[in-house]
Parts: structure tokens; C-alpha cells; sequence
């Protein structure tokens, strides 16, 4: 093969030869605007419905009380364990054993009670070994809500500023914030229906991810109205006209973008160990969510928005 | 003068390898260059082992003029004594949330929080003994051959490190309060001149020495004192003072095995999770997938790089943000991507490529923003007391703001320029 083939070759893989057969098919994805809501409303009615029957099954990061898990070189018997913390008058809420590792479980505890659970564990094989021990007290849990409660308002208040600063326009920043309290809403639900089902628990970490896909709503829906932003500039229709070009041209990378995100979340809740695989899902569901409501919900939100105030 | 995009790929590479340099362990160090060499990644607690402590203050008995202050004591005392505990790089702070006082106290490698709360949570005890019989002087005083006097830590209206005007030996110099400790002082003092006085912290001696005039207002403590010794002595004393009352509220221990294990699984969560993402990227996008892979390697080292810098704690949400972040910057390149498919079949692929870079920067700018200050909001650099002010709420936010940052840099200049020089008209077949 002579240099100039070779060189030739090489240039043709960057050529971005992937690119040629390309061409943009606008579809009218507006036109099932009401499927789109309706697919959303009986999610938020099932979400509701969980929400008020189960409610959401709260960790000791909210509730209060003590875990402690110990690693113990010999089998113990649960029940044993328990008949032995509660003859030294320490309740017990539950003991679950983990492989080798054994997690026991109790409401808010006294200095001395938390003495005494340690004392217990110790007692029961040679070297045991200290895994985690969580004690929190009954004040944590409501400061915790109170203290997410003011950075989503204050996140969600500075979003919607900032959009409609930067889209010079009100009913931007409106339609994303549906988008994203839909998105949180429906996060909260499906982790009630979760707790039900597989035990999962909602603690610090459950908020962070919360306040996370409050985030990844708006960037995903963020990247829809900026296309519809620059369309409408370069055609000098109106946004509605362009919405269904706009969604039709990012579907693509929002896609794309959403896999990328979500090998890492996959990685993570398979392998990334039982303290962050929770943590793992909630954000997974978040960005599927996401990824979901910017074409779906805010881009059909902004038109209605918009339509709603023509007609007037 | 203008700098060519060849030169711009250059700079790139060699700050590439800087930057991998500094984020490879250190024992991978082959070269030696210095203060880049012996930068370390700061674990946190729950991937280190560690015990997180939060204690509330009970402060009523303190006017609120003083609680500020009480409370900024009580922080320094609890350094001093997990110091004495012997625990490397503590980490005691305040916080408040409407009108309750905490201090939170963090002590890596501590398995045993029986005994550090025990010691975190104890008042010192001073106490002035006199000896049963002045013969023991010779031997040393312990609690048997020693009377109390009635002399305490209580008596005394402040404590500092100070040098002997003398032998220039640092001492601890003590003001008594007025009033009923004033003339207890002068009596018991009056009562010994030329006799030894014990001074007892914790029931434990400090030292003896010979009263040499009545004390009624102030006076030194003489003993074999470092100036840090004295110096957290004296705040010990001062903690005698302090009528603040500590309970713990919330206990996160970590055991090391625990903190191991976390680190060893995400990092094979990590390999896996970028090596499908390396995947996907050269599936979809073939020549320029390598180009976002390469952006992708720059943002890792570039990140690895700043946390040992700044430096961050890294915890398990933190690495979480970070793998998140991974996300961010790959879509900096995918909406390049995508614009350069629709760009490409209208116009050259030079001016393509540039037009892109211009729409998408609008996107990624916006997107990112709103990301950043949701980001900033967790991350709470203010120490708001409204906001989260501690545990892994911060840790995330901190590593994906960074991430956020650093994927801006890789997505904009280096995806930029590797495509300007890289990308070339192809000649259809």
C-alpha cells in the first residue's frame, strides 16, 4: 500500500463517513400531546395513590434510631440476638443478616442503650469486626426535610428565573418547571412503590438524588428549548410551528446523551456495592424521567402555554 | 498573535500528561517532581473508615451575646483533646439551624467512639490539692498522699499559654474570679507559702510547685509544658469555665473494611461503566467517537488531577457526582455530533464543523448553567445554615460542580480543536 492510499484511508475515517446518509425526518410528535399527558397523569394518579396508601419507607436518616452492622466469625442465631438486647431493655426493631455481616436495627437510642447493642454484638463471636454503626437522633429527620424542602424551592425559583432570562420569556421557564416537578414527583412515587416492593429505603442520599434530577429535567429540557429558540430565529415562525422540527432534531442526542448517563448508573447500581445502590436507581429513574418529560411534557407544556395565551 | 489549533492540540496533550501524572497513585511516581509527587487523594469518611459525630450544644445557660463565642471555644477544645486522643487531620466544626448549636466533629480511623465521644464529651477537672504530709513532695503527688483544698477549675476566670518571665519555660497563666474564689484563693495560698501546692487535671498531677506569695488575683502554672502543650492545656482549663453541655445526636462510623470495599467497587463500577460509554461513542459516532473518548480521558486526569490539587474530599456520593459528570461531558460532545450530521450536508465540512461548535455552545452553555447553580445550591460554599451543611449532600454537589466545569474545558476547547485539526474533507467514494 503506498503512502498516499494510506493517507487516504486514514482521512476517510475521519471524514465522519458515518455522517452521509443522513437526513432529518420531522415527525409531528405533538399530535399526541393528550397521550402523552395521559401517560403522565395515571403515573402521577398511581404515584398519588402510593404515595397516601404506603407512603415513602423512611430510613433512620428521617426517622431516627440506630443501625449497627457487625461482621461476626460465627453463625448467630436473629432471634437469639434480639432476646439478648431486649432482656437489657433495648428495643429492637429488626435483625437481618447479610452474608457474614449482621444488621440490626432500633428506634432512637440512649448513650447508654447504644453502649449496650455494641456490648452485646462483641460479646457474641471472637473478633467481631465494626462494619457501620448509624445512631440518629429524633431531631436529625425533620431538619433534613425542612433544609430539601428550601434548596428545591430555592433551586426551582432560581431555574425558573434563569430560563426565563435566558429565553426572554416567562412560559419557558413555566414549561420547564412542570417538566421537572413532574419529573420529581413521579421520582417520589415510584420510590414508594419500591419501598413496598424490594425495601427500598428513602434517606440523605434518596434527596440528593431528588435535587439531582431536578437538575437533569431542566438540562435535558434546557438543550429542546434552545433549538426552539434558534429556530425561531432563523425562520421567524413562532414556536409553536417549529416545536415538532425542534424535538425531531434533538431526539437523537437527548437519547444518546441519556445512554451515556445511564451505562454509568447501571454500572453503578450493579456493581457499585448495597451503600450506593439505591442511591444509583433513584437517579436512574431520574434521568430516564428526564430524558422523558423535555420532549413530552415541557415542549407540549410551552405550546399550550403559548396557544392559551393567543386566544385570549 | 493567533494560535494555531496544531499548537492548541499540543498544549492539550502536554497538559494531558501533567495532569495524569499528578492523578496516578503515588507509588506509580517514576519521575520526581517534587510537591506534584506527593499529592494525595483525601478520602472521606465512609470510604476511609471513620467516625462522623454530631453533637448538639446545650446553650441555655449561656446569654446569647456569649454563645457565639462559647461555642467557638467548645469547637477549639474538642480539637485540642481529639488531638490528645491522637487522631490525624480532625475535623471540628459548628453549624446552626434555627437556634440549635451543633458541632460536628469527624475523626478518621476512629473505630472506638465509645471512648472519643467519652473524651470529647468530659469537662476537664482541675483541682488544687495540698500533700498529707510535705515529705511526699520529693516522691511526686498522686490523689492518695494529697488532700483536696477546695480549689477547682471553677475558681478560675481565664486561662492562657504564657512564658515564664524567668527561665522563658511556656506556662499557663490564670486569672481567679472576684468575689468568694478571690478569697478562697488567698486563704489557701496564704496558708502555704513555702509549701508545695498539687495541681491535679483529670485526677492526674501536672505539677507541684512551691507557693511563693498569697495568690489573690492571678498566678502562673508552672510545668513541663511544650508551648502546644500549654497552649491546649489552657484551653482545657478554660473548658472547665465553659457551662456548655454536649449530646451526641447522630453517630455515622465507618469500619476501614467497609471503606475498602466501597472504593474497590467503584472503581469497577467506574471501568465498566466509562468502557460502555468508550463503546457507544466510537459505535455512533466512528473517527469523532475517538475524538469524544480522547475529551473523555482529559476530563477523567484533568478531574483526578484538581481533587488532589485543591484538595476535595472525596466520598462515595462524591464519586457518584463524578461518574454523573462523566455523563455531562460526553453530551458536550454529542451535541457537537449532532449538529455536525446536519450541519455537514449543507456546507464544507470546515465551515460545518465551525457552525456547530457555535450552536452548540449555546446549549451546552444554558444546560450547564442551570445544572451549576442547582449544583451550587447542594454544594452550599456559603455555609447558609438554611441549606444542607454537611454530610454527602455536599460531597456530590462538590464533584459535580467541578465536573460540571472541567466538562465545559474538555467539551469546548479540547473536543474543539482535536476536531479542527483532525477532521478533514473526505473524498466521496
Amino acid at each position: 500500500m503506498r503512502v498516499e492510499e494510506l493517507k487516504y484511508r486514514f482521512s476517510r475515517f475521519f471524514t465522519l463517513l458515518h455522517f452521509y446518509s443522513f437526513t432529518l425526518i420531522i415527525m409531528d410528535f405533538l399530535k399526541y400531546t393528550k397521550l402523552y399527558f395521559l401517560i403522565s397523569g395515571v403515573l402521577a394518579l398511581i404515584s398519588f395513590w402510593s404515595l397516601i396508601s404506603n407512603g415513602l419507607k423512611l430510613g433512620v436518616d428521617f426517622t431516627g434510631g440506630g443501625v449497627f452492622e457487625y461482621k461476626l466469625s460465627e453463625e448467630v442465631d436473629g432471634e437469639f440476638i434480639s432476646e439478648k438486647l431486649e432482656s437489657r431493655g433495648i428495643n429492637v426493631s429488626g435483625v437481618q443478616k447479610i452474608g457474614e455481616n449482621y444488621l440490626i436495627k432500633t428506634p432512637p437510642l440512649t448513650e447508654g442503650e447504644k453502649a449496650g447493642v455494641e456490648e452485646v454484638l462483641t460479646s457474641l463471636s471472637q473478633d467481631p469486626v465494626k462494619i457501620r454503626v448509624e445512631t440518629v437522633g429524633p431531631s436529625v429527620g425533620p431538619e433534613l426535610t425542612k433544609k430539601t424542602m428550601h434548596a428545591a424551592t430555592l433551586a426551582a425559583v432560581g431555574i425558573l428565573f434563569f430560563i426565563a432570562i435566558q429565553f426572554k420569556s416567562l412560559k419557558f421557564g413555566s414549561a420547564a418547571i412542570v417538566a421537572m416537578l413532574h419529573d420529581t414527583f413521579l421520582l417520589v412515587g415510584a420510590f414508594s412503590l419500591l419501598g413496598v416492593f424490594f425495601d427500598a429505603e428513602v434517606d440523605f442520599l434518596f434527596v440528593t438524588a431528588v435535587l439531582t434530577t431536578l437538575s437533569f429535567s431542566v438540562h435535558d429540557t434546557i438543550v429542546v428549548f434552545d433549538r426552539i429558540r434558534e429556530l425561531v430565529k432563523k425562520t421567524g415562525k413562532g414556536a409553536v410551528s417549529v416545536a415538532n422540527q425542534a424535538i425531531s432534531e434533538t431526539m437523537v442526542r437527548s437519547l444518546n446523551n441519556s445512554f451515556t448517563i445511564i451505562f454509568m448508573l447501571f454500572a453503578l447500581i450493579l456493581l457499585g456495592g448495597e451503600s450506593i445502590k439505591w442511591f444509583a436507581v433513584a437517579l436512574f429513574v431520574g434521568v430516564v424521567l428526564g430524558t422523558y418529560s423535555s420532549p413530552f411534557i415541557a415542549v407540549p407544556t410551552l405550546v399550550l402555554l403559548i396557544k392559551s395565551k393567543t386566544k385570549q | 498573535m493567533r494560535i494555531s489549533a496544531r499548537f492548541k492540540v499540543f498544549l492539550i496533550f502536554v497538559s494531558t500528561l501533567i495532569a495524569s501524572y499528578i492523578a496516578l497513585p503515588k507509588n506509580f511516581n517514576f519521575l520526581n517532581l517534587g510537591y506534584l509527587n506527593n499529592l494525595e487523594l483525601k478520602l472521606g469518611l465512609d470510604l476511609a473508615g471513620g467516625a462522623h459525630l454530631v453533637f448538639e450544644a446545650d446553650t441555655s445557660s449561656v446569654s446569647p451575646e456569649d454563645k457565639k463565642e462559647a461555642l467557638e471555644s467548645a469547637k477549639d477544645i474538642i480539637s485540642s483533646r481529639v488531638n490528645l486522643f491522637g487522631v490525624s487531620e480532625p475535623n471540628v466544626q459548628t453549624s446552626s439551624f434555627e437556634g440549635k448549636d451543633r458541632i460536628i466533629v469527624e475523626l478518621p480511623g476512629v473505630n472506638n467512639t465509645k471512648d472519643a465521644v467519652e473524651i470529647i464529651g468530659k469537662t476537664a477537672k482541675l483541682e488544687f490539692r495540698q500533700f498529707n504530709n510535705i515529705a511526699d513532695a520529693s516522691v511526686g503527688a498522686t490523689m492518695e498522699n494529697t488532700k483536696p483544698t477546695g480549689l477547682t477549675g471553677a475558681d478560675f476566670a481565664k486561662a492562657q499559654a504564657a512564658f515564664d518571665q524567668q527561665t522563658g519555660n511556656p506556662v499557663i497563666s490564670f486569672t481567679i474570679k472576684k468575689g468568694e474564689s478571690a478569697k478562697k484563693f488567698s486563704e489557701v495560698t496564704g496558708a502555704l507559702i513555702g509549701d508545695p501546692l498539687a495541681i491535679f487535671v483529670d485526677e492526674v498531677a501536672i505539677s507541684w510547685p512551691v507557693v511563693s506569695a498569697t495568690i489573690s488575683d492571678s498566678g502562673i502554672i508552672s510545668g513541663n509544658f511544650s508551648i502546644e502543650g500549654a497552649r491546649s492545656f489552657a484551653k482545657i482549663l478554660n473548658a472547665g469555665a465553659l457551662p456548655i453541655d454536649l449530646k451526641l445526636i447522630e453517630e455515622r462510623t465507618v469500619g476501614a473494611s467497609l471503606g475498602a470495599d466501597s472504593i474497590k467497587k467503584s472503581i469497577y463500577a467506574g471501568i465498566i461503566g466509562l468502557f460502555m460509554v468508550v463503546i457507544f461513542m466510537i459505535l455512533s459516532y466512528r473517527g469523532p467517537g475517538f475524538i469524544a473518548v480522547f475529551a473523555l480521558f482529559v476530563f477523567a486526569t484533568f478531574s483526578l488531577a484538581l481533587y488532589k490539587l485543591i484538595p476535595i474530599v472525596l466520598t462515595l456520593p462524591g464519586v457518584a457526582g463524578f461518574l454523573l459528570s462523566v455523563g455531562m461531558a460526553v453530551d458536550a460532545n454529542i451535541l457537537i455530533f449532532e449538529r455536525l450530521k446536519e450541519e455537514r450536508n449543507r456546507r464544507h465540512i470546515k465551515d460545518a464543523l465551525e457552525l456547530s461548535f457555535g450552536k452548540a455552545w449555546d446549549a451546552i452553555r444554558d444546560a450547564n448553567m442551570a445544572t451549576l447553580l442547582t449544583a451550587a445550591i447542594l454544594a452550599n460554599p456559603l455555609d447558609f445554615s438554611f441549606l444542607h451543611t454537611s454530610g454527602p449532600v455536599r460531597g456530590f454537589a462538590v464533584t459535580l460542580s467541578l465536573g460540571i466545569v472541567v466538562s465545559m474545558f474538555t467539551g469546548i476547547v479540547v473536543s474543539r480543536n482535536l476536531l479542527r485539526v483532525f477532521v478533514r474533507e473526505g473524498r466521496r467514494a
